[in-house]
């Protein structure tokens, strides 16, 4: 079992090894395949959900081992609940992506498998990587993968749409490598040792200075991803142009990058920046939820809709983020769910009948309730839980994003409580044009309603989509103490709030540990010098002292000449 | 009680066996059947609680059960730094107001319920299956709404209840005016909602929770905002935007007149009975909230009155008998809330409870002539209709006696209660209110007499236009052929036959109205007033419901203008006094609405010319009550084209600067690698070639050297020996 997120994580690559050995021509037996792997890599991240400990203020699952030692970098994996919920949002995406993509892809069928399931392996590492050039490892492993998706399997403005989609992240990774590696010199000179260990600085106080130079390159680099407004313009043509699995998989997951990266570094390691940096951050996705939805109001082309909708939805995530506040952090976090069943159904929602008409025109459509009725229905309950109705997922995260930032500032909330208005304007424009009226178009005619397989991509979409809606208690409080954590370096105000909370919940940890077992995490982070967040972790672990032994060697030769190469292949090669 | 969460549950089980299987497998009658199973069993478990509730003494009644966690406590500040749980449990509450709404609800919506299984018989099996399906999610939201005990719980019923009336109302979606009736209706109740979210969340950020009671504790102790407009004064406006929303009061009603594409009994039961008095019933849910702020209350009255002129002066001229309906509907919304603001709650809860009667009654009623004339809807082509539908005009004319508010009707009492309570409180939203009075009386004989007296307009123009059954229509011209419509009506519907003229409707149709005209005609008698020897007993019961639950109670009370109360001392001149008045008010709105019909029955059957002159001698004002004093052109102007504009101008904003930008910087990057390439080409590398070519050239001078003659070589050797001493000499002399 310590290798459980090892398993989950190379369950797809090993997948796409095996369909490197098929035969090309035996595209039934490379879909099979490709299915069962993503089905079984879905099937074997499940019980994440019930072994992970939401109580339990540390990472779980921790896989430690040395990768580089010359320059401290390590093999390093380990999950939260925040993380653990994006994975298996991420298997669950990953195979139902690959399910919806069995009669769309026509060409080349074995290269798309291949590099989808390498995809997924990249996705996942991004999620666990607990080591800052571990984490950049996968992030760049992520781009190459999807970048051919669009380029080869996409539709008509294909090349234009994956170079940039590729550039324009490769541009935002490339300064984010730089905050790393100031972070990284930083360390060595506070602690002696070169290490990227993310648990390790999320305990750290840099100065101020530092931070913000570090808040930024981070934030070109995840707010790229997200994408932020004025950085969103490679989404619109990268969802537009990418096959269907490659927008599903790209709304789904990949844009929770972004978000994840700023919970995950941004806002632990940097929390004075942080702060300093909310009214910028706060400007930019207020201007997200309106631009977005405007926008999306006046598109023609229904993933580009879907595409606006997007920016506009992820900006109301950044925003409940900044918000600061537990109530708009769990908001957030639950709201980075939701975009990704929600719109990641909507792209589905395309492709269905994209397959079938071969365009997104809007017009081209019209009427479609009478001809596919379980397709509207599912298209319906989707745009719902789109436009935050309540008893569906959309209205929780919604809700908390907007009650968090109505305490942080009655300003903003005024401001992204309109896109609430303007969310049902556009998707009820877009259903009215697509489902009603009359079919006025004879090719819609005779168009097939859902196959069970189709059907089947849904299914569970609709069922997470009401099971949040009606009782997300049990996904709360899985994100709990992740949230806890970043607050409590943000918002220190909330420690006691927290501290009291804690007590309650954890009365095994107080009888086994220390009378102050419950206290110390929250105890570390107000004074936050050597007792940071990681210490209690890193004694917990059993492999803790594995990072010890490295300094020397790292301190001596490792670093100095690794440092200055490490960037330059990486920004080189991809040229 | 402890079941009143299976009141809901109820119509959603039935909406989710009609909706996952209905629509595939179920026949008509099975599909409704499920339906009305599901709201029967509703209405029987909601008069059980409400009976037990009625057996509790007045100050226990209140039944809170939490059925679980909906999004369990996470910390978050408040406004005095504090800092609180955000914390919501799917909670429900029966108290008197949640009672009172839950039998309306329940009680009227099994009648039209009922109703529908004969209305919709001509639908599609799919069809009738999927309306059923939505009608009773509409009843599970719509009680959910009633029933929870906290803002979130209601923000469901809320928002539930306007996707059911999307639904509902686009529900013959290839029509494009339904289609567009129910997104209009939707957004613009989300602009309402915008208000209301906001309101919660100041709600929470003042006081920490969300629950109604604990919120009006907290209220009640807080000082009444007299002067200034504080924080309760602007959680109670948030929550009036909300309500003008979902209420369709200015400036957010247009979508209600809209919303009648719907099938009739969506308008009886939606936008008549139930959604539409959402925002009346939220108010009464918050009174000591509304109460302590003075401001508010005097903009729900004003709105409210408003909005009862506006609207029922629209309805003076309309010709569609649903939209006369509607703007009927909207005017007596308004009532209610004039009666909101004037602080006499229990009265507002009161009409909307009469209200719920005999405006569903009249909607089903004329849902009934609409499916006698086979859909034809403009009053102007029907007339004399009562002798083909007795029991329809029988009922209707209930309703409208009910509704114009003549006693002993319910629509009297409840009326009159708001038009006191109004006098004490201003005369002139007493005069406006009194001139929608006779308004109401005005249109809603005017309809009645277009419809059902005078002369048979319908088949003669159906013959003559386009020749639609045009035998059969001459024939239900005829007198004569009324026995064969009766035995049609007899053998009911059994598809789209050809129309053999106006018809009595059959019993599953004529059945709810009777039990609704039963209802228009005593619901009133729970709330005869004080002054003409009447307990009021809605009033008493409702009290509680009203105002804060513990000490404050006593003294919210004694604020209370007690004239209405039956034990306060008659003897009192001053109450003596007020009694005369309210007598006097009665008698005066009486008059004014018999004023109404006397007029109308002038206007509209003894000499039907006054009112075509009238409208050529005042053409402008006709012109503009015709198109609604022009408030959908001036949205439609300003607020929709100006957003549509907006989203594509941004869009050209997005495509050229933002993503201009984009594409310049890769513009850029492409310029200067080219540049990088040209230096690369002719001045990297022509500098290496320039050196190969120089080598390759001076080689071909040098070759000239290499003759392979040793007698060239010694020449050339002597030469150099010669040039270095030479050279040295020539040094060293210097």
């Amino acid at each position: 079992m310590t290798h459980y997120l090892s398993l989950i994580l190379f369950t797809p690559l090993a997948g796409a090894l095996v369909l490197l050995f098929v035969n090309k021509q035996n595209e039934n037996a490379i879909k099979w395949i490709a299915n069962i792997v993503a089905f079984v890599g879905f099937a074997i991240s499940v019980p994440l959900w019930f072994w992970l400990n939401p109580q339990s203020p540390d990472f779980q699952f921790v896989e430690r081992a040395p990768w580089i030692p010359s320059i401290g970098a390590e093999y390093f994996l380990g999950i939260d609940g925040f993380a653990a919920l994006l994975i298996l949002l991420t298997t669950m995406m990953g195979s139902i992506a690959v399910l919806s993509s069995w009669s769309a892809i026509t060409e080349r069928v074995k290269e798309y498998y291949i590099f989808l399931l390498v995809l997924q392996t990249g996705m996942l590492g991004a999620f666990m990587a607990l080591d800052f050039l571990l984490f950049f490892l996968f992030w760049e492993v992520m781009l190459v993968p999807m970048y051919f998706l669009i380029g080869i399997w996409g539709s008509s403005n294909r090349l234009y749409s994956a170079i940039k989609f590729f550039l324009y992240t490769l541009v935002g990774s490339v300064v984010m490598l730089l905050g790393i590696l100031a972070l990284y010199f930083h360390g060595h000179t506070v602690t002696g040792v070169y290490s990227f260990d993310v648990t390790q600085y999320q305990g750290m106080n840099l100065p101020f200075d530092l931070q913000w130079w570090i808040f930024l390159s981070f934030f070109l680099g995840f707010a790229i991803k997200v994408p932020m407004f004025p950085f969103h313009t490679w989404l619109p043509d990268a969802h537009t142009d990418a096959p269907t699995a490659g927008s599903v998989i790209l709304a789904a997951v990949l844009l929770k990058m972004g978000t994840y990266g700023f919970l995950r570094f941004s806002l632990p390691i940097l929390p004075e920046a942080s702060r300093h940096f909310v009214p910028m951050i706060v400007t930019l996705s207020a201007i997200g939820i309106v631009y977005g939805a405007l926008v999306a109001l006046a598109q023609k082309d229904w993933k580009r809709l879907v595409a606006y909708s997007s920016v506009s939805h992820m900006a109301l995530v950044m925003l409940g983020m900044f918000a600061l506040n537990p109530v708009g952090i769990t908001g957030s976090i639950i709201q980075q769910l939701n975009h990704g069943i929600s719109t990641g159904a909507l792209f589905l929602i395309v492709g269905i009948v994209y397959e079938r008409r071969h365009t997104r025109e809007i017009s081209e459509y019209g009427g479609l309730s009478k001809v596919m009725p379980v397709y509207a229905a599912v298209f319906l309950v989707m745009t719902m839980s789109s436009i935050g109705l309540p008893t569906l997922n959309g209205f929780i995260g919604e809700i908390l994003i907007l009650q968090g930032v109505f305490v942080a500032n009655k300003a903003w909330a005024v401001i992204a409580a309109s896109g609430i208005v303007l969310g049902a304007a556009y998707m009820l424009y877009l259903y009215q044009r697509t489902m009603f009226g009359k079919v006025e178009n004879p090719k819609n005619e005779t168009l097939a309603d859902l196959s069970g397989r189709e059907f089947a991509t849904f299914a569970p979409l609709i069922i997470l989509a009401v099971w949040i809606g009606i009782y997300p208690k049990p996904f709360l409080d899985r994100i709990s103490t992740s949230v806890n954590r970043v607050v409590a370096r943000v918002s220190p105000q909330y420690a006691t709030a927290l501290a009291a909370d804690c007590v309650t919940p954890l009365p095994v940890a107080s009888a086994a540990g220390t009378p102050a077992a419950a206290d110390p995490r929250l105890m570390a982070r107000n004074n936050a010098d050597s007792a940071n967040s990681a210490a209690p972790f890193l004694s917990v672990l059993p492999c803790g002292p594995d990072g010890q032994p490295l300094e020397p060697q790292a301190g001596t030769l490792g670093a100095p000449p690794t440092s200055p190469t490490s960037p330059t292949p990486l920004t080189r090669e991809p040229r | 009680m402890r079941y009143i969460w299976l009141i809901p549950l109820l119509p959603g089980i039935g909406a989710a066996l009609n909706g996952l299987v209905g629509i595939r497998a179920f026949s008509k009658q099975a599909a409704g059947l499920v339906a009305c199973a599901t709201m029967t069993l509703a209405l029987g478990l909601s008069v059980v609680a409400f009976w037990q509730l009625l057996g509790l003494p007045a100050e226990a009644r209140f039944y809170d059960v939490n059925v679980a966690e909906w999004i369990p406590a996470i910390p978050l500040g408040m406004h005095d730094g504090l800092i609180g749980r955000f914390h919501v449990p799917w909670g429900f509450r029966l108290d008197p107001l949640s009672g009172m709404m839950l039998l309306v609800v329940t009680g009227v919506g099994t009648l039209i319920h009922v109703y529908s299984t004969a209305y919709m018989a001509e639908e599609p099996r799919g069809g009738v299956a999927r309306f059923f399906c939505y009608l009773n999610l509409f009843c599970f939201f719509m009680l959910m709404l009633v029933l929870g005990n906290n803002f979130l719980v209601m923000f469901v019923g809320w928002e539930g209840v306007g996707l059911c009336s999307y639904l509902l109302i686009g529900y013959w979606y290839e029509k494009k005016s339904a289609a567009d009736a129910g997104k209009k209706a939707f957004i613009t109740n989300r602009i309402g909602d915008w208000g209301f979210i906001l309101g919660v969340f100041l709600i929470y950020y003042t006081f920490g929770t969300l629950d109604f009671r604990a919120v009006q504790d907290a209220a009640a102790l807080m000082p009444v905002e007299t002067m200034q407009f504080g924080v309760l004064s602007a959680i109670a406006l948030l929550l009036f935007i909300g309500a003008t929303g979902k209420s369709a009061q200015i400036p957010l009603f247009v979508w209600l007149p809209d919303a009648m594409e719907g099938p009739t009994p969506v308008s009886a039961l939606i936008h008549a009975a139930t959604m539409v008095t959402a925002g009346v019933y939220m108010v009464g849910r918050n009174a000591v909230l509304f109460s302590h702020a003075p401001m508010v209350m005097e903009v729900v009255a004003i709105v409210g009155v408003l909005t009862a002129l506006m609207a029922a002066s629209i309805g003076l001229v309309q010709y569609d008998i649903k939209r006369v309906l509607a703007y009927s509907t909207v005017s007596q919304l308004g009532y209610m809330f004039t009666a909101m603001g004037v602080g006499a709650f229990s009265a507002g809860a009161f009409h909307l409870m009469t209200h719920a009667f005999f405006k569903a009654l009249l909607f089903l009623g004329s849902g009934s002539v609409i499916h006698a004339m086979a859909g034809e809807q403009d009053m102007r082509r029907m007339g004399g209709l009562k002798k083909y539908l007795p029991v329809t005009f029988m009922t209707m004319m209930i309703g409208t006696l009910a509704i114009a508010g003549i006693p002993p009707l319910s629509g009297f009492f409840s009326k009159d209660e708001i038009l006191y309570r109004a006098f004490e409180h201003n005369t002139l939203i007493w005069a406006l209110a009194v001139v929608t009075a006779m308004m109401t009386a005005f249109y809603m004989f005017r309809l009645m007499s277009m419809t059902f007296l005078g002369g048979y307009r319908g088949p003669a123009w159906e013959a003559a236009g386009h020749g639609h059954g045009g035998d059969s229509g001459a024939a239900a011209a005829h007198p004569g052929s009324h026995d064969d419509h009766a035995g049609h009506a007899a053998t009911g519907h059994g598809g789209h036959g050809p129309w053999h003229g106006p018809h009595e409707s059959p019993t599953p149709m004529t059945f709810p109205l009777m039990a609704l005209a039963v209802g228009a005609m005593v619901a009133g008698l729970v709330g005869i007033p004080a002054a003409v020897g009447g307990g009021n007993a809605i009033e008493h019961f409702l009290e509680p419901s009203f105002t804060a639950s513990t000490a404050h109670q006593a003294a919210a009370e004694a604020a209370e203008p007690a004239a209405a109360q039956a034990e306060a001392a008659p003897e009192d001149n001053a109450e003596h006094a007020s009694v005369n008045i309210e007598r006097a008010l009665m008698l005066f709105s009486v008059v004014i609405a018999v004023i109404g019909i006397l007029l109308a029955r002038k206007f509209y059957i003894t000499s039907p010319e006054v009112s075509e002159r009238l409208a050529e001698q005042w053409a402008g004002a006709h012109r503009t009550l015709s198109h609604k004093y022009y408030v959908d052109e001036l949205y439609n102007a300003t607020v929709v084209a100006g957003t549509m504009a907006g989203g594509r101008g941004l869009w050209g904003f997005d495509r050229h600067v933002v993503d201009g930008g984009v594409n310049g910087t890769g513009w850029l990057t492409l310029v200067s690698s080219w540049l990088s390439g040209l230096t690369d080409r002719y001045v990297v590398d022509g500098a290496v070639n320039l050196v190969g070519w120089t080598t390759e050239e001076s080689s071909y001078w040098f070759r000239r050297l290499q003759t392979g003659l040793v007698q060239n070589y010694a020449l050339l050797m002597v030469f150099g020996i010669f040039a270095f001493v030479g050279v040295y000499l020539i040094l060293r002399s210097l």
